[in-house]
């Protein structure tokens, strides 16, 4: 297999913590898709991507991008809006022809049946007028030779209050799960996700990832396509940061943030609280209420606080977040 | 298969859930109907019509040709003067091939009107007779409203659905499925083809119960010339919508191939004293060559090789378009 640079640490590390709620209805919910086989045990790679080119006449919207996809997990691919993020991820499942590059799945190329073995959901996508959600499951159902019962997708992805409703009239949150279940209809292997939160309120997207950590913990392998940070800090196990098509940098969150920035920023509020900020060791960055002390050991930063007897009631510790990291990388925010 | 069905069934689904469409797709062609039917009941009869079959710019017939109450249509061919004197289309028919001679229509009281009329300039025409039942506005324009109809059916309900699909995402989403683009369009066509076929028989129904439609020929026939007239309109509609997405675009190139047909393949006129090269045009037109056969199988009784080389002609312009739009077919917009 082709080597890339994500560690095979990463596979191991453990889902992201949920809130209350995530967690009560990740196990409340019934469990009635077969577990698929542990795949990480038998290969190394579900998916690799290799010096993946699509030019647009003299726009490079992918721009020699490889990373390799191990099985079971969530695979991120970060970056702001145009980064080329969706044109990679429609060349890997086959909408769009790349201008050079090769895609192997299972360490071949891909071959008509990996639309049996894939799911996927767009951006946008409207679907055929006047069917009602169950009719619109039904359809796609027969364009599968291994479809899963309509019934159990509508519980899994809790479509039942709304089943018989017209699909196109779904409220934002609801068309956006119906639309993830159409991508698991198929039971597949791998699942491909371009930015399935956006646009939904607050509420609707913490509904959502649950649902994708739901499908995680069935051993489906997930790419995600987001310019969410905190999406892919609490669902994507490794990911890549791409901007203006090509790949700045890849690996775990973790991993990403401990070797960019590995400073964390201790916040207290200043001036009387009875200390000398000359004395603490980092840089420490005077803001109007309070200082800022970015400090590579919190704990030593702590002490030395302790020692000049400083009031630490008003004392916060703020770790750096993917988005810290990607204005470190690009040079400007993930928004714009 | 089980794709194809799938497709089929959810397209008819949204047909004929879209109460508005539905209702249109009969109401229109019937009041068009009825308003021929009102408007053409009461013909102008102030006016004779005289078929020429030779050269009459002299000779002792002219005196009569020249008068303002005479109105004169040329043939190259005796016969198709003679079917229209037949259908009480012409009051007289004047022909100096093998001698002067003339024909009325026994059963016209015009024809016996503008006999007297000629008798009364010239002695030098042997009379013939000939006899038929009138062939009413209502029922020549009937066929030609069928076509109208059949054209806009299928060219818009195909050509619209699949730009609007394209527009929208929803090819692209089929795209990434395991349907094949021959499986999608040949759903396309079918549910089409039903609903189609379905609506014109509808109106044709309708039509023979309240208007007492003439209907010479086998009703078998008609089903045959509806299906290959609606393929060949599907498959062009479907040539059309083959790669835009562009719903404004679509609705202008649609309109762009249906109004030059629906004038010159004499739906609503016929096309005998238009210049040649108009006839000739007319004659690359599908609609011409399904409203032709229908007319010829409704109105004159004729069989399936009577009309064969309009079946040709539909089955042909069938097939290129079917291959140019499998040729050009794109599943989403770039």
């Amino acid at each position: 297999m082709s080597s890339y640079g994500l560690s095979a640490a990463s596979a191991s590390r453990t889902p992201p913590p949920n809130d209350g709620n995530h967690s009560e209805r990740a196990e409340s919910r019934p469990a009635p898709l077969p577990q698929q086989p542990n795949l990480s045990l038998t290969m190394t790679y579900l998916l690799e991507v290799d010096h993946l080119r699509k030019h647009y006449g003299s726009l490079k919207a992918v721009d020699d991008v490889s990373f390799a996809i191990r099985p079971g997990i969530c695979f991120g691919l970060l970056g702001p809006n145009g980064a080329g993020k969706t044109t990679t991820i429609e060349i890997i499942e086959g909408i769009t022809a790349p201008t050079s590059g090769e895609i192997r799945y299972r360490g071949k190329p891909r071959d008509k049946s990996f639309a049996e073995r894939c799911g996927i959901q767009f951006q946008a996508t409207a679907l055929q007028d006047f069917l009602t959600v169950r009719e619109v499951l039904t359809l796609f159902a027969n364009f599968y030779q291994h479809p899963l019962a309509i019934d159990e997708l509508i519980d899994w992805c809790e479509l039942g209050e709304f089943s018989d409703r017209e699909a196109n009239k779904l409220s934002g949150g609801q068309k956006q799960r119906l639309l993830l279940a159409l991508a698991l209809i198929n039971d597949p292997e791998i699942v491909f996700l371009d930015e399935p939160t956006t646009g939904l309120d607050p509420q609707s997207r913490r509904h959502f990832w649950d649902l994708i950590s739901a499908i995680k913990a069935r051993g489906k392998t997930i790419v995600l396509t987001t310019h969410y940070m905190d999406e892919a800090e609490l669902l994507c196990d490794e990911l890549v940061i791409m901007d203006h098509g090509r790949i700045i940098d890849q690996g775990s969150p973790r991993q990403l943030l401990d070797k960019h920035l590995p400073h964390k920023r201790v916040c207290i509020a200043h001036p009387g609280n009875g200390f000398d900020a000359s004395l603490l060791v980092g840089e420490v960055v005077a803001g109007e209420d309070e200082l800022e002390i970015i400090t590579i050991s919190v704990e030593q930063t702590l002490q030395e606080l302790m020692a000049q007897r400083a009031d630490l009631s008003t004392l916060r510790v703020r770790n750096p977040t993917l988005e810290d990291l990607f204005i470190k990388l690009t040079g400007h925010l993930l928004r714009d | 298969m089980k794709q194809f069905l799938a497709i089929l069934v959810a397209r008819n689904k949204e047909y004929y859930r879209d109460k508005g469409s539905v209702a249109w797709a009969f109401l229109f062609p019937l009041l068009v109907i009825v308003a021929c039917a009102l408007a053409f009941s009461n013909p102008d009869t102030s006016v004779f019509r005289v078929g020429l079959h030779g050269d009459f710019s002299t000779g002792p017939a002219s005196a009569l040709l020249d008068q303002p109450y005479i109105k004169t249509v040329s043939f190259d061919r005796l016969d198709k003067a003679l079917e229209r004197t037949q259908h009480h289309q012409l009051d007289l028919l004047l022909s100096s091939d093998g001698g002067n001679r003339y024909w009325i229509n026994t059963e016209s009281s015009a024809s016996a009107a503008v006999e007297q009329l000629l008798l009364g300039t010239t002695a030098d025409f042997v009379r013939q007779e000939i006899s038929g039942r009138k062939i009413r506005y209502v029922d020549w324009v009937i066929p030609g409203v069928l076509g109208m109809n059949l054209m806009f059916g299928a060219l818009f309900g195909v050509g619209y659905v699949i730009v609007r699909y394209r527009h929208n995402g929803v090819l692209k989403r089929l795209q990434a499925t395991p349907v094949t683009a021959l499986q999608f369009l040949s759903a396309q066509m079918v549910s089409r083809l039903l609903i189609v076929v379905a609506v014109n028989g509808l109106i044709f129904a309708g039509c023979a119960l309240f208007l007492d439609l003439i209907v010479l020929g086998n009703y078998i026939n008609l089903l045959l010339i509806t299906l290959a007239g609606a393929l060949a309109m599907i498959a062009l509609g479907l040539l059309i919508a083959s790669r835009t997405a562009n719903e404004e675009l679509a609705g202008g190139l649609l309109n762009v191939t249906t109004w030059p047909m629906l004038f010159m393949s004499e739906v609503w006129f016929s096309l005998d004293d238009a210049p040649a090269w108009m006839q000739s045009l007319s004659n690359l037109m599908p609609l011409t060559h399904i409203v032709k056969a229908f007319r010829a199988v409704m109105i004159e009784g004729a069989s399936l090789v009577d009309v064969s080389h309009h079946l040709l002609w539909l089955a042909l312009m069938t097939a290129t378009s079917l291959g140019l739009a499998a040729l050009l077919f794109r599943w989403h917009k770039k």
